[in-house]
């Protein structure tokens, strides 16, 4: 599965990355960048105090990110456990925003393949249009690679017309090589978005990882025509932080996948960071936290 | 071998140089050089204004007695520079008799101000009489996240009077030091990094109030402007400013020589509270 696996160069991707922190995009362009952005995320809430009220509320949000600017984009899609995936989907029918659902015993996955796959068909029979599933990071730790192949495999099957987004915890990988070879198994096993984290475990998403596998999916392109989308998730909470994403994505990439089709932030206070950098670009002024709504 | 310093701001705990790469040269009243001093820009600005927001809330809920002994804190740090303080004031003309009375006064004035940490609210509050059933009281807390102006003639006295009563009553400060006593205001922000004052509650910037007061006076996140000795015109210009932002603006002409009550109180918002009581007997209070 892995004979064609290159070790990742981790200077080489530390430098590149510290290169793309000094770009600077201002005006016009910068503005399309945060409104791109806006419209890139998954809103997200994965707590265990989540209450139906609180799912309401996010998906307004999802859809009325701040009404006093006009022309802002809503978001990509909501992000929930699947116990909210039926309410959400009603809530948000006809607005274009997606329904996401965490599955396969999110956060941990320690669990047996049965029940992941219940938990899986009860997100899609809910409605889902996207399941984000977590890797077993044990198996795949203990050098069980096709033990993890097969269980995505399995999942992308149960998924349907879902897409799956599959989420490699890469904070819990050890080493960018792992994170490369997690990447291509799940590329291989037929995930459709490979995601950083579950933003339970430090560090979540950093450019680094995201930078390894944003290259695994440009060489799985140029092998097979095949676009597979990228999802950093966790701890992007600025907007400075979301353009150098976006400037890296469209480095290693290019445009075809500066689209929310094919990539992802999954955040939840990102969305109001941009919103008052939008603000800020529109009135000359520096704004505050306290006139937009947190949920 | 003899290194000069370099005169950086105070922001968030660290001591950054301006981001902008400006610089004003310092010169004594014979027109001589002494120093270069960061020119503060409004991203300079912006990033004190955001450490300061992100330290207020945790300074504000420190114990008053705690916040007495971190401003006492300062004045045993400063007392052990008094003759850094001294010296930086005659490269300026100062004389070593005033120098050592400006130096003095900044120290009276801190023990001044620790004094009140734990007694402004009880002296300021009240319980109010009201013709209902309610157990009505008033009390204040601090106004959050203000800007200051410090007054260009006050190395010490001028800037303490410019940030400590705002500290007192819980808020966090973005002060503007006095263009010509940069030094001293740079040399007061290596003292309270080192006196337990926790990052970002007090930040110092050096540079130009005519550049720096717009951008204080329109920042949304800002709740109150105080200036010291800011022109008439230069007011009048940011007025509006801090009207739509919702802004406090509290305008002294002087550097106050005293320290007082009213100074901690102008950076206080009261809160009455209308606290529902039953009376269910004529024998007295029901809470």
């Amino acid at each position: 599965m892995l004979e064609h696996f290159k070790p990742v160069d981790q200077t080489a991707i530390e430098e590149r990355c510290a290169r793309i922190r000094t770009r600077s995009i201002k005006k016009g362009a910068k503005i399309e960048g945060l409104k791109m952005a806006l419209g890139m995320i998954d809103l997200t809430t994965l707590e265990g105090k989540d209450t139906p009220g609180k799912v309401t509320q996010l998906c307004y949000k999802a859809t009325h990110l701040h009404d006093e600017l006009p022309n802002l984009p809503h978001v990509a899609a909501v992000c929930v456990y699947p116990t909210f995936v039926e309410q959400a989907v009603s809530l948000l029918k006809g607005s274009g925003v997606k329904v996401a659902s965490v599955a396969t015993g999110f956060p941990a996955g320690q669990t047996s393949r049965e029940v992941k796959l219940a938990d899986v068909k009860m997100a899609v029979d809910a409605g889902a249009d996207e399941v984000d599933m977590v890797i077993s990071r044990g198996e795949f730790l203990k050098g069980n690679h096709q033990f993890v192949f097969n269980e995505i495999a399995a999942v992308k099957e149960t998924c349907g017309d879902a897409r799956l987004k599959v989420i490699l915890e890469t904070g819990e990988l050890g080493t960018l090589d792992n994170v490369a070879k997690a990447s291509q198994i799940a590329i291989q096993a037929g995930a459709d978005f490979i995601k950083t984290s579950t933003g339970k475990i430090k560090p979540a998403a950093t450019m680094e990882v995201t930078l390894v596998m944003l290259e695994v999916i440009r060489d799985h392109y140029f092998e097979t025509g095949r676009m597979v989308g990228m999802k950093p998730a966790g701890g992007i909470s600025n907007a400075k932080l979301a353009l150098h994403y976006l400037v890296m994505v469209k480095e290693i990439l290019g445009e075809a996948w500066l689209d929310n089709h094919w990539f992802r932030f999954g955040a939840s206070s990102l969305a109001n960071d941009l919103i008052l950098q939008l603000m800020k670009q529109e009135t000359g002024v520096y704004q505050s936290g306290n006139y937009i709504a947190l949920d | 071998m003899e290194v000069m310093k370099t005169y950086k701001m105070f922001i968030g705990g660290a001591f950054p140089r301006t981001e902008s790469g400006r610089y004003y040269e310092l010169t004594n009243p014979k027109g001589e050089f002494v120093a270069n001093i960061c020119r503060g820009s409004r991203k300079d600005f912006r990033n004190a204004a955001v450490a300061a927001r992100a330290a207020q809330k945790s300074w504000a809920g420190k114990s008053a007695y705690n916040r007495s002994q971190i401003i006492y804190r300062i004045a045993e740090i400063m007392q052990q520079r008094k003759s850094q303080f001294v010296e930086e004031l005659t490269k300026l003309g100062y004389t070593a008799a005033k120098a050592n009375k400006e130096f003095d006064a900044a120290i009276d004035l801190l023990v001044y101000y620790a004094g009140w940490c734990d007694k402004y609210v009880q002296v300021s509050s009240a319980v109010n009489p009201v013709a209902s059933s309610h157990f009505n009281f008033s009390i204040p807390e601090p106004t959050g996240l203000v800007s200051v102006i410090a007054h260009q003639d006050g190395p010490l006295v001028g800037l303490l009077q410019a940030f400590v009563p705002a500290i007192v009553g819980g808020n966090a400060v973005v002060v503007l030091a006095s263009e010509k006593y940069a030094m001293s205001a740079v040399s007061l922000a290596e003292v309270l990094a080192t006196s337990d004052v926790p990052g970002g509650v007090v930040n110092i910037l050096t540079g130009f109030a005519s550049e720096l007061a717009p951008i204080m006076a329109s920042h949304m996140d800002v709740n109150a402007l105080v200036t010291f000795g800011l022109d008439r015109p230069l007011i009048t210009s940011i007025a509006e400013a801090c009207a739509d932002s919702v802004k406090r603006l509290r305008i002294h002409p002087d550097i106050p020589t005293k320290g007082s009550l009213d100074l901690i109180m102008e950076l206080q918002e009261i809160k009455t509270t209308w606290h529902p009581i039953e009376k269910i007997s004529s024998s007295g209070s029901a809470y």
